[in-house]
């Protein structure tokens, strides 16, 4: 199905990436947002708000996170695509209604732009450490999806595409962009209507009253059905069958909670979109997403002029992660080396992906900034050299760690 | 013979409002939470709606699984969300009639913040407040509407916190309409649920309920009935009371009856009305 022109603001723009996520997520069919204002997300907030009137769309500013993502839940059960935007301190907030739109099956987007943590960290700027909290922040078991753009034009993009993947699996998907994605101003151009492909939410049509909110199709995927349908919906956070009823048999625990996970897992490789470049003789290939990924480009340039031979491998979606690729690559390459905004988060998942046939070399970094492409490049050149296998990630020490290490984690002059 | 066929036949009254398949409730003896499920129910079949377009939605604890009896689009929460998450439906779609039916415990501690910005904002929902003065669901924990003095689990020495007056805070928030009634008030409190649900807007209704496993047996109160009586007996109605006259103390009387009836426009009226006049140019801020 086609986007609907009415959503849909054609022209070539010149934008940063929180507006473009905004115009985005109105041409998706996003009819509802509930946001609360957080640094630095508030752009997407505000060019939503003034941009969803027009075509029927509405913003509501909640009084907290937690009834931000309540709200955004309760509006895809009354039959709306919608979305939420947020950054750290608010994604946190967030975390047991995302639970709650996993065992519901609800499909909704939440936008996180990353900043500096913990806590209040480093408000205005960036971060990639939320990264295992989106697969992992709410408890119990259950899977996700996490996309992760790296420019303005791929924020539009992408936000299209999260919505298709939030209707076509019935889950809540994650846009894991990050502080300086989301205030890169470039060029963004928007399509007509015509060419945005948009996955419709797949409604049940069947007799009202044999309606199962939680009975699914051959991909493992329920039909959606919503509130003012007459199918009488019963929905409920507890364990439940078929019908939404709760059920205390430890077998529907396993049957239920193995059919949330496998639903994912199983769709993977419809799910999985990754940029490969240069990994085919390449003897070092960088894993890297979001913001990351933009850097790496000139490290890896740095070390091919020196001879390395460097491949590139971006997640666009990070979560499902990749596994056979990464586990494919393994028994070809050296050694991966791993730019995150973080101390080790994507690269343990690198790490337990190689099976130990490849080196993992992470390059770290704490946030309030992105790495020097000098780092990567010196990481890539240390990886080709390492003749020994190395058990474990190794944590490159970059300039900036390097001192930091001489004077002993010392934060003063 | 002919007896037993039509009692046989005979179908529960209340069918067409209640689910059926889902009974026995989980419900204590003596409990109030089913009494006021039989007001809304009752109160559903009076005013004769299309209960295709009612939906109900409850938060976490005993009151919290109501919804899952009742036969309307019913969504059983997270601790505290239910007025955000019903926030969100009757966003999603107007036309849609949202009723919050949850705990003390849940709408008013938990859930405190979003009370009181749905009452301020004006959403269009009728919110019944099940109190019984204690975290049931638990095992019997102190709660915001405890009673100063009396016995909780986790009071055992008797609670020192004054209580919310959930009307007050209804009232100062901005709902239109504030009702309170013990669970033995059946015809009134079903009246007072036709009237809500007939008004547009943020209404409250508070329900006086016994908790005959918890508050009643650590307080020494004798049976639900017992308590239900006692509320019963020593209620005063005294309608359009000031909401601040509305504290209740520890086995003292209980003032009852309808104190919030006005009018304020919807959120959804606010919003539309700013849009109409929107397509005339940006507004400009007034400025008195």
């Amino acid at each position: 199905m086609k986007a609907n022109p009415r959503d849909v603001n054609t022209g070539v723009y010149y934008m940063d990436g929180d507006v473009a996520a905004g115009y985005g997520a109105l041409a998706a069919g996003c009819k509802f947002i509930g946001g609360y204002p957080i640094t630095p997300s508030t752009e997407a907030a505000e060019a939503f708000a003034r941009i969803a009137p027009k075509a029927g769309a509405m913003f509501i500013q909640m009084e907290d996170e937690l009834g931000s993502i309540a709200s955004v839940i309760g509006a895809s059960w009354a039959g709306v695509k919608s979305m939420t935007i947020t950054s750290g301190p608010g994604y946190s907030l967030m975390m047991e209604n995302i639970g709650l739109g996993a065992m519901l099956e609800t499909p909704f987007v939440i936008l996180n732009i990353q900043r500096g943590g913990p806590s209040t960290g480093v408000p205005t700027k960036t971060g990639q450490a939320d990264m295992m909290q989106s697969r992992w922040g709410s408890h119990g078991d259950y899977e996700i999806i996490a996309i992760s753009p790296d420019s303005p034009q791929e924020m539009f993009d992408y936000t299209i595409k999260a919505f298709n993947l939030a209707e076509r699996y019935r889950c809540p998907v994650m846009i894991m962009s990050d502080e300086c994605v989301g205030h890169m101003t470039e060029k963004v151009v928007i399509p007509q209507a015509n060419e945005i492909e948009m996955e419709p939410r797949r409604f049940y049509d069947g007799p009202k009253d044999k309606y199962f909110p939680f009975k699914p199709d051959e991909d493992l995927v329920p039909r959606m059905a919503k509130a003012g349908d007459g199918c009488k919906l019963y929905i409920t956070g507890v364990i439940h069958d078929e019908r939404g009823y709760p059920v205390k048999v430890e077998e529907y625990k396993s049957i239920y909670v193995k059919r949330l996970v496998d639903k994912i897992r199983l769709n993977k490789d419809r799910i999985i979109e990754l940029q490969e470049e240069g990994t085919k003789d390449a003897e070092i290939v960088v894993v890297s997403y979001g913001i990351s990924s933009r850097v790496a480009v000139r490290g890896i340039e740095k070390a091919r002029e020196k001879g390395i031979k460097v491949g590139s491998l971006r997640l666009v979606t990070v979560w499902p992660f990749p596994d056979e690729k990464i586990a494919e690559l393994a028994r070809t390459i050296k050694a991966f080396v791993v730019p995150e905004i973080n101390y080790g988060q994507i690269a343990f998942e690198v790490e337990r992906c190689s099976h130990g046939k490849a080196n993992v070399v992470l390059v770290p970094h704490g946030g309030a900034g992105v790495h020097n492409p000098d780092d990567i490049c010196d990481a890539i050149e240390y990886a080709a050299k390492e003749k020994r296998k190395i058990e474990g990630t190794v944590e490159y020490k970059t300039k900036l760690e390097r001192l930091i290490f001489e004077e002993g984690y010392k934060l003063h002059e | 013979m002919e007896a037993l066929k039509t009692l046989q036949e005979e179908i529960h009254p209340m069918e067409d409002v209640l689910r059926m398949d889902r009974m026995p409730h989980i419900w204590c003896p003596g409990c109030g939470i089913g009494l006021a499920v039989t007001a809304l129910s009752a109160a559903l079949e009076k005013l004769e709606m299309d209960l295709n377009k009612v939906s109900i939605i409850s938060g976490i604890g005993c009151t919290g699984r109501a919804a899952g009896y009742v036969k309307l689009d019913s969504f059983h929460t997270t601790h505290g969300r239910a007025i955000a998450f019903a926030t969100g439906i009757k966003l999603g779609n107007p036309e849609m009639k949202v009723v919050v039916f949850s705990g003390d415990g849940d709408l008013i501690s938990i859930g405190g913040n979003h009370f009181i910005h749905a009452a301020r904002r004006n959403i269009d929902m009728l919110v019944i407040c099940v109190n019984n003065f204690i975290y049931a669901m638990t095992g019997g924990q102190v709660a915001p509407t405890t009673p100063l003095s009396a016995y909780a689990t986790t009071s055992p020495y008797g609670c020192v916190e004054p209580p919310f007056n959930i009307p007050y805070i209804a009232d100062s928030s901005g709902a239109v309409y504030v009702a309170r009634w013990t669970a033995l008030h059946i015809r009134r409190l079903t009246n007072s649920m036709v009237e809500a649900l007939n008004k547009r807007g943020f209404s409250v209704i508070e329900v006086i309920s016994p908790c005959a496993m918890y508050y009643s047996r650590i307080n020494r109160l004798g049976d639900g009935l017992d308590m239900m009586k006692f509320y019963h007996d020593n209620s005063e109605i005294r309608h359009w009371e000031d909401t601040k006259n509305l504290d209740i103390a520890f086995q003292t009387p209980i003032v009852v009856g309808k104190f919030v009836d006005r009018e304020r426009p919807t959120y959804m009226e606010s919003y539309n009305k700013w849009l109409s006049e929107m397509k005339n140019g940006p507004r400009k801020p007034n400025k008195k």
